[in-house]
């Protein structure tokens, strides 16, 4: 698998990330060199193997729908960026 | 100072004894640390109230109302694990001065406990690396010789307790990051069961890989400071539903029965020569305990370091979405709109190991490619699991190194990343099966810096691990030693 | 406002739509957060619900059964094993940059609602219903460009119900939706109210040529709150793509908004890469594994629904598709409906009472069918009353208002204040000779031709009583005297 240049910016991209020039370069080759490595899964025939997304085979974990108290405001707003009228502030998002 | 150098369970004696007083001990360890911190960097943030808290903690003792094997002692707590007192920085520029509004469950229980925070430790960034030099605060350097890594991610964890600056610690272990540093210090750490533990306030790296566990001196401790922490939470839902591990009946010295199988595919080519020996010494020694040993070939040891980049990099990827400058974290100065907002406070935020696996993640999610890649590596995770299943059903417990070389030279690995990632190759499996692993020391090398070995075990096996580290270390001296430490 | 020419004739309009219901459980779908609505902001949130570093997610089972009784309504099939994943994308209401959702394996497939969407009656498939999370709220203040973010609803719980593109019309498509909302709301899955943003459409519209059966480029519009933003947006669309093609040019794929003041839609200026949301199974949930048992006890408890509520009113009380369609909109009414029946047996009595004077003297007062401010017995006891003509209809809708106003006892009240209808033959017969005798020129008027004479002379009466007399018996009677 080769990362291009282009699929560098995507993945930058989706992933919010802003590398510069000589950033991109390294990174491209970095990601290829593990890339290439990681091939090596590919020796493995898993046509018939289920992907394992959970350890161990537990289901229904639920809670009740009982009401527990909320955390005061200021402990969810003390960390911001910037806060006003009780709310998290941020510039105006792009639609 | 002497005191600092007492096993958890000594201090616990003293302080019963009415020999010492919490606030005596605190008051030495903080001093200590004072002196040690400038040469090792094992913490950030120090706990400003760790005297008010002694004192409060001595009072509850005196009263009769406190009298857990944790009451009293200093202990330090990884620095990806939530706490409301002291700051939560994961080792990032991201999460610079965050004041956590919770505690995590584990920090609830040793609080309960009596046990004294006596600061957060320092580890690689967001718990991605293996030396902990990807920490903004500063590399941890190794107390056995501060010219070599301590290891990572949790190298503050072990480097605290090696060097006496803390009784036991918490570290996180996703990929061997407890064992690796415990290897590498001198130290006895713990993953324990996946689920074993609640995650419930550790900042997440490889959600479906990570555990806390303990680093200590020795195993009776760091046992004792998993069965404090241990047990289900209603928090996590991917937390076990039973109670907290009991070792009260499995510090025997006697290995009679037990089988113990050592994979002869991970001491070929690439390990140590002096690693390699120590492990064989140590399956002797076992064997003086009454143990079997007999070596097999442990299926799919060349899978497990890609698939857990894979998957660690991919949950990883997008566990770290939510730091994005507005909530809480790291706030850029200078900004033009929402855009720039994000990108500017994760660019200036995060470093390079940790973007580096982002876009390593992401791309392994992304359209067109999350089946070869995502989906692939869940398929050899099955298979990974079955193989430790099949050598389960044979052996009690699989011995293993726990790291091909012993500590690096500080600035050595972050040049060769492929090579950095190999290392993980002992330990990685552990966390894509979900099963424990006790880490403990086994040796030294011609230069006087630790060996460590690992005894793997079947889901929830933690008592039959916990067994054969404390009669391997009845017999042994080699978690005795220590180490020179310069400041004295 | 922009207005488009079409001619609507060439072509095929196919219509699907997203609805988001927000579940009325207690808490949050993740965390023990109440999801009252109207709070201050951040009033209601805590550190799962804001994703700040560290936390998990634990599951609300309310959720999950709410689910599985909605598919159920829906002649969905329940998927048994099913699971979460992650949604990922980055937007200031969703503070995990993340949102947990179903793609792979939704809880719900391949169900159906019918409706009568103007053409008579027809079956709108449902793709699947999935469960999710709803994100935070902003508010933009445009005089400053800053965005502020409430996460007091982020985490409350969402069924989006995905249906097939089978619509084909505005008309169709607020049918479709005013049936799920009459289905979830008596579930008691969701209040869906639009106007609180309880329920959210979202309308994907193409067009094709008549006749064609392949289907046109389609856009999204969305976050639609209301049946006639709905209708307007559909409308919109339709006529715009009809004007692109006219013009020879193409319809892009997008997702647009639709501004209801100004009557207008526009594209969201979407910038990157078609979304690629990154889906993967969410390894902090354990999977979902409904029993058939479980699946059995919610459908024992599933009420009786809309539309075979309105089946049996047709049937058993024979009552007009209307006014059954009426009455079941809501569940309230159509209890106290069927409870006043079950107390007198005369539906259509009853059905008249609150279709009519009961519905008005709610929507005066501001009142909900549940707030109903008297018991089905009082209906029931005046209902009879009329029945068996103790009272007539004039004094029938006076009392109706007191009982409403007054809750009194009907019984009670038309005794005290002597209204009972007056029937008795010889009282009426004498007043009946009474009225001739004193209207000779009504009489001479009446036995001349004109009609109108006899409801005067019916009308003395009827005031001489207080409106109490029998009217049609008065009528009869006047006429049988003054044959001769």
């Amino acid at each position: 698998m080769n990362i291009d240049a282009k699929m560098v910016d995507y993945v930058a991209e989706l992933a919010k990330l802003r590398l510069s020039e000589e950033e991109k370069l390294r990174m491209g080759e970095d990601l290829n060199n593990i890339l290439v490595y990681m091939d090596i899964l590919n020796e493995l025939d898993t046509e018939n193997v289920q992907a394992m997304t959970h350890v161990f085979d537990v289901n229904n974990v639920f809670r009740a729908d009982e009401i527990k108290a909320s955390y005061p405001r200021e402990e969810i707003l003390k960390n911001a960026l910037a806060v006003e009228d009780g709310c998290f502030v941020v510039p105006k998002t792009v639609e | 100072m002497s005191i600092l150098k007492l096993s958890v369970k000594e201090l616990r004696k003293k302080i019963t004894n009415k020999e010492i007083s919490v606030p005596e001990v605190v008051k030495a360890q903080l001093a200590h640390i004072e002196k040690t911190n400038p040469l090792y960097n094992a913490y950030h943030d120090i706990n400003k109230n760790a005297l008010l808290r002694a004192e409060t903690v001595q009072k509850e003792i005196e009263a009769g109302t406190l009298d857990s094997a944790f009451a009293g002692v200093p202990v330090a707590v990884k620095d990806n694990i939530c706490t409301t007192e002291m700051t939560t920085t994961c080792g990032s520029k991201m999460l610079t001065g965050f004041h956590s509004p919770y505690n995590a469950t584990v920090v609830k229980r040793l609080q309960k406990a009596g046990a004294v925070i006596m600061g957060k430790a320092n580890m690689d960034e967001f718990a991605m690396g293996s030396t902990s030099e990807t920490c903004y605060y500063g590399a941890v350097k190794n107390p056995w010789n501060p010219e070599h890594v301590s290891g990572g991610s949790s190298g503050g964890s072990a480097v605290a307790v090696a060097s006496y600056g803390a009784f036991a610690s918490l570290g996180s272990d996703t990929g061997g990051s407890i064992r690796q540093p415990a290897a590498y210090c001198n130290m006895t750490g713990v993953k324990p069961t996946y689920g074993s533990v609640s995650r419930f306030g550790l900042v997440a790296y490889g959600s479906s890989l990570d555990q806390i566990g303990p680093i200590a001196h020795n195993i009776e401790d760091a046992a004792a400071m998993l069965a404090i922490i241990s047990g289900y939470d209603d928090q996590d839902s991917t937390s076990l539903k039973q109670g907290p591990f009991d070792f009260n009946d499995c510090l025997k010295e006697d290995l009679e029965g037990k089988k113990i199988g050592i994979p002869m595919n991970y001491l070929g080519e690439g390990i140590d020569p002096e690693i390699k020996a120590a492990i064989y010494e140590a399956a002797k020694k076992l064997s003086e305990l009454g143990a079997e040993c007999e070596e097999f070939i442990l299926p799919m040891v060349d899978y497990a370091v890609p698939a857990y980049y894979i998957i660690a990099s991919a949950e990883a990827s997008s566990n770290l979405s939510r730091f994005d400058g507005i909530k809480y974290g790291y706030h850029p100065k200078k900004f033009t709109d929402l855009e720039d907002l994000y990108l500017t406070a994760r660019s200036e935020g995060f470093g390079m190991e940790v973007k580096r696996r982002i876009m390593l993640g992401t791309f392994a999610l992304s359209s067109g490619y999350y089946d070869a890649y995502y989906q692939k590596a869940l398929k050899v995770k099955a298979l990974i699991k079955q193989a430790f299943d099949g050598a389960f059903a044979k052996y009690d417990t699989i011995l293993s190194p726990v790291a091909p070389t012993v500590a690096p030279k500080l600035g050595e690995s972050l040049n060769n990343l492929l090579q950095m990632y190999l290392s993980d190759i002992y330990t990685v499996s552990v966390n894509l099966a979900g099963i424990p692993a006790v880490s403990l020391p086994c040796g030294f090398n011609k230069e006087n810096l630790p060996i460590g070995m690992q005894f793997l075990g079947q889901a929830l096996s933690e008592k039959t691990l916990v067994q054969l580290a404390y009669a391997y270390q009845s017999i042994t001296e080699h978690h005795h030693k220590k180490p020179q430490l310069e400041v004295l | 406002m922009a207005e488009y020419y079409s001619d609507r004739s060439k072509y095929d309009v196919v219509i699907g739509l997203e609805v988001h219901v927000e579940m009325s459980t207690k808490t949050k779908i993740f965390c023990g957060c109440s999801t009252a609505f109207g709070a201050e902001p951040n009033t209601q949130t805590c550190p799962v619900c804001t994703g700040m570093p560290g936390v998990l997610p634990v599951l609300n089972e309310q959720v999950v059964q709410n689910a599985i009784a909605a598919g159920l309504a829906t002649n969905c099939e329940i998927t048994q094993n099913c699971k979460f994943d992650r949604k990922n994308y980055f937007y200031p209401d969703l503070p995990k940059a993340f949102q947990t959702s179903q793609l792979y394996l939704p809880i719900c497939r391949n169900g159906w609602v019918e409706i009568n969407g103007g053409n008579g009656k027809k079956k709108v498939r449902i793709h699947q219903i999935h469960m999710e999370e709803d994100a935070g709220k902003l508010s933009h203040h445009d005089n400053t460009g800053e965005t502020f973010i409430d996460y007091n609803r982020c985490g409350v719980p969402l069924m989006e119900i995905v249906s097939e593109p089978d619509m084909t019309s505005a008309t169709e498509a607020c049918a479709y939706m005013e049936a799920l909302a009459a289905i979830m709301s008596y579930l008691g899955v969701s209040d869906c109210k639009l106007e609180e943003g309880s329920m959210r459409g979202d309308i994907n519209v193409s067009i094709k040529p008549k006749g064609s059966s392949v289907l046109g480029t389609r856009t999204e519009t969305k976050n639609l709150n209301s049946f006639k933003a709905i209708t307007r947006a559909i409308e919109w669309e339709i006529d715009r793509q009809i004007d692109l093609l006219e013009n020879g040019e193409k319809v892009v794929q997008e997702t647009r908004r639709w501004d209801d003041e100004k009557g207008i839609g526009y594209t969201m200026r979407s910038k990157e890469n078609a979304h690629d949301y990154r889906y993967f199974p969410e390894p902090d949930l354990a999977p979902m594994h409904i029993s058939d048992k479980w699946i059995a006890e919610v459908k024992a408890k599933i009420p009786e629904l809309p539309q075979q509520k309105q089946a049996r009113y047709l049937n058993e009380w024979q009552l007009s598709e209307y006014d059954a369609g009426m009455i079941v909109r809501s569940k309230a009414l159509a209890l106290f409906c069927e409870e006043t029946v079950a107390l007198c047996n005369e539906p259509k009595e009853v059905v008249n009472f609150l279709m009519g004077d009961g519905l008005r003297l709610l929507n005066e007062n501001g009142l909900d069918a549940k707030d109903m401010p008297f018991a089905p017995k009082q209906l029931s006891d005046l209902v009879s009353l009329v029945v068996k003509g103790s009272i007539n209809k004039t004094t029938a809708k006076a009392v109706f208002e007191k009982i409403f106003r007054e809750n009194i006892d009907p019984i009670e009240y038309v005794k005290a204040n002597n209204l009972e209808m007056v029937s008795d033959e010889e009282e009426l017969v004498q007043m009946v000779a009474d009225v001739i005798a004193a209207n000779p020129k009504s009489v001479a008027d009446y036995k001349g031709g004109k009609k109108a004479a006899l409801g005067f002379l019916v009308g003395q009466i009827m005031r001489a009583t207080k409106g109490r007399a029998n009217a049609a018996r008065v009528n009869e009677l006047i006429r049988e005297m003054l044959q001769d």
